[in-house]
């Protein structure tokens, strides 16, 4: 997928608002910055504890907009749907999609629907694209130093262990629930209450140890995490033991990685973990000037190891 | 979580490191070789390279099913994916294994019906909503995941299920361990044991190791107190002149093993010879279905058409496997064979040794 997007997609559509590769493009109109992204959603089941993927659309739209430090205001909603789908299950779909977009303060303004041939979608697939505005200055990479810190506003790896036990074919039962959720409300309380944030990012597929790699890519540090600080539930470290999985590279709807400047850590900290959303947050390790464009990690028992990007899919293990 | 953060703890580890460097000779380098690809994942995983001295050298042995596939057998795997109206079910790991000239992976995109499962009880529950398909389970590992297969094979029989077959591809372990210190390339100090095939073959299969080769044995979990601990054990062994089979691993592990495993796979397999990655075809090292289970076995009741074999010049995943040579000795390594588009099994096995190296970087501060 990396190299899809760069050897293909970047070189073809090659464009200084993409080359940045940030959650939204940031498009700067008569001196009024927008923020404007999209993403496609697909998902099995397409009900799983904590969400469905109408919940997952939005969420995940509106806070690919948050997190560059905008506001999200309207979304699109478009629906690949598979005939024969249940009636009942889009009716639950939209309604799904409705509330979540209400509680985010934003609006669906606009959209569109085709029905393909039995077989050839999964359901439903749904693509949502959305738009906010910017008042301060957009959160960037290029603002990261080192010295600077690590926060997760909570446990790691939930969305990715909810969907994987909704599949009947791995008969796990878990009381885990999917972190779905909007953060546009909670990042824009962090904002407020620091300057020392320089930036932000969602860690959704390929989980926690993806985007830090995303974030050191090509960069003149590296990042240095401590096992020992990073929150996972006992169910979701439970499950990831059974299947032979590393839950920093499971995904995350409901999670945000903040970098923040050191003296404002605790800080920021503390207003995390105050919102509903981050009452679990941790400082979970810092930008280094060491082994840089890498992500390391101080491991539980002592050792330091490194953390690469995971090629494909993590795969269930044999013993 | 409770017993497993013990095992993980931080403070144990240190006092363990600490008194590994205290017992150590740093004039010499030790050689230790974990059996088990599962070991060599745990060392990687928890950076424990760097918490011990530098002359201690962990090699990685053949103890990753996966990895010690040979080609002919990943070959005869696919040709299984070829045959009309069949349900391929597998375990994970096998899914990206590069055979002669295609893959698990490669098969299903072309519109093989291929299923990860995590148990062959899940794909016997296939058999039973597919009648009128064959299933077809690829049987790879150890002594560890044999009998599980075995109570597939003997379940299929009891209920009268007509519609599943395992492709018997199993190996054990002592004929392998034999091989290896049978070898004159290397040299090796000490071995770790695999705790979980021990726990069902018991620690009696390994006292030919010490009382003819005078090599000193620690059956080990699989945690990094465990690994921290059985070192220590080995170089005390290893120090006193007194080689012989510990068990650290006892939590687990007991002297006789579980008998009812050992007797069900006795029951539906019996021993064969086997073509082993790396170290060639060893007398009695595989496992083959018993003819009064036939009807279950892939190559007695199902025509395959495997495709002649063929391995990759410069792949020396052989080599790997016997602790002969490191990843970084290949040509292949991180170059032409990355875990994007492995040409060797130690490269696409979560627990090949290529795959550790690549992914947990020996990292020394």
């Amino acid at each position: 997928m990396h190299n899809l997007i760069k050897d293909l997609f970047l070189k073809s559509f090659n464009n200084p608002l993409l080359s940045t590769l940030d959650d939204s493009a940031i498009i700067d109109i008569d001196g009024q910055k927008i923020a404007f992204t999209t993403d496609t959603y697909v998902v099995k089941p397409l009900f799983f504890p904590g969400g469905d993927i109408g919940k997952l659309a939005v969420c995940g739209t509106v806070n690919d907009i948050a997190v560059m430090g905008a506001r999200p205001l309207w979304i699109s909603c478009a629906l690949v749907i598979e005939e024969g789908l249940d009636y009942e299950i889009l009716e639950k779909v939209i309604a799904s999609m409705k509330r979540t977009a209400t509680a985010a303060g934003i609006q669906i303004v606009t959209g569109d629907t085709k029905v393909v041939e039995s077989g050839n979608c999964d359901g439903l697939f749904i693509n949502t694209s959305g738009v906010g505005v910017i008042e301060a200055e957009p959160l960037r990479c290029e603002n990261i130093a080192v010295g600077d810190k690590i926060i997760i506003n909570g446990g790691l790896g939930e969305h990715g262990i909810a969907v994987l036990s909704a599949r009947s074919d791995l008969g796990l039962k878990s009381a885990i629930k999917s972190d779905c959720a909007t953060l546009n409300f909670f990042i824009e309380e962090i904002l407020d209450c620091s300057e020392g944030i320089k930036f932000m990012r969602d860690p959704t597929r390929g989980g926690l140890a993806t985007t830090l790699n995303e974030i050191v890519e090509e960069k003149p540090f590296g990042i240095m995490l401590e096992q020992q600080k990073i929150p996972i539930k006992n169910t979701v470290k439970g499950t990831c033991e059974l299947l032979g999985f590393d839950p920093l590279y499971l995904s995350n709807e409901g999670k945000v990685v903040t970098v923040a400047a050191s003296e404002d850590a605790a800080r920021i900290l503390e207003s995390m973990r105050k919102h509903i959303l981050g009452k679990d947050s941790e400082i979970i390790g810092e930008v280094t000037s060491r082994h840089t464009g890498k992500v390391y990690i101080k491991t539980l028992s002592g050792g330091t190891r490194i953390i690469d990007m995971l090629e494909g899919e993590q795969l269930p293990r044999i013993c | 979580m409770k017993y497993i953060d013990e095992f993980r703890d931080k403070k144990f580890c240190e006092k363990l490191a600490m008194k590994i460097r205290n017992i150590l000779d740093e004039e010499r380098e030790i050689t230790l070789m974990e059996v088990c690809g599962t070991h060599t994942m745990a060392i990687a995983r928890y950076g424990l390279k760097t918490l011990l001295p530098r002359n201690i050298k962990f090699l990685s042995g053949p103890g990753c099913p996966v990895c010690v596939t040979s080609n002919a057998d990943i070959d005869k795997a696919i040709a299984c994916c070829r045959t009309e109206n069949t349900i391929i079910t597998t375990f994970g790991d096998m899914i990206r294994v590069p055979g002669s000239s295609s893959s698990l992976l490669a098969e299903k995109v072309n519109g093989s019906d291929i299923r990860v499962v995590y148990s062959p009880t899940d794909a016997l529950e296939i058999a039973k909503a597919n009648p009128d398909k064959k299933i077809i389970f690829l049987g790879i590992g150890f002594e560890t995941t044999v009998p599980t297969i075995a109570a597939s094979i003997k379940d299929a029989k009891d209920n009268g299920l007509r519609n599943y077959y395992v492709l018997s591809m199993h190996k054990v372990m002592p004929p392998a361990l034999k091989t290896l210190v049978d070898s004159e390339e290397i040299t090796i100090d000490g071995f770790f044991l695999p705790g979980h095939v021990s726990t069902i073959t018991g620690t009696g299969i390994y006292e030919f190791i010490p009382e003819n080769y005078g090599i000193g044995c620690v059956v080990t979990g699989f945690e990094p107190v465990d690994i921290l601990q059985a070192t220590l054990m080995l170089l005390k062994q290893i120090k006193n002149g007194n080689p012989t089979v510990e068990n650290q691993y006892t939590r687990t592990v007991r002297k006789e093993g579980n008998p009812a495993a050992k007797q069900l796979l006795a029951e539906i397999f019996e021993p064969s010879d086997a073509e082993w990655r790396g170290l060639g075809i060893i007398q009695r090292s595989g496992l083959e279905i018993r003819n009064r289970y036939e009807i279950f076995d892939v190559e007695k009741n199902i025509v395959l058409q495997i495709e002649e074999t063929r391995e990759h010049p410069d792949c020396i995943c052989g080599k790997i496997l016997k602790g002969v040579s490191e990843p970084p000795d290949c040509p292949l390594y991180e170059t032409v064979c990355t875990p994007e588009n492995p040409v060797g099994p130690c490269m696409v096995s979560s627990e090949g040794t290529c795959s550790a190296y690549h992914r947990y970087t020996e990292y020394r501060i």
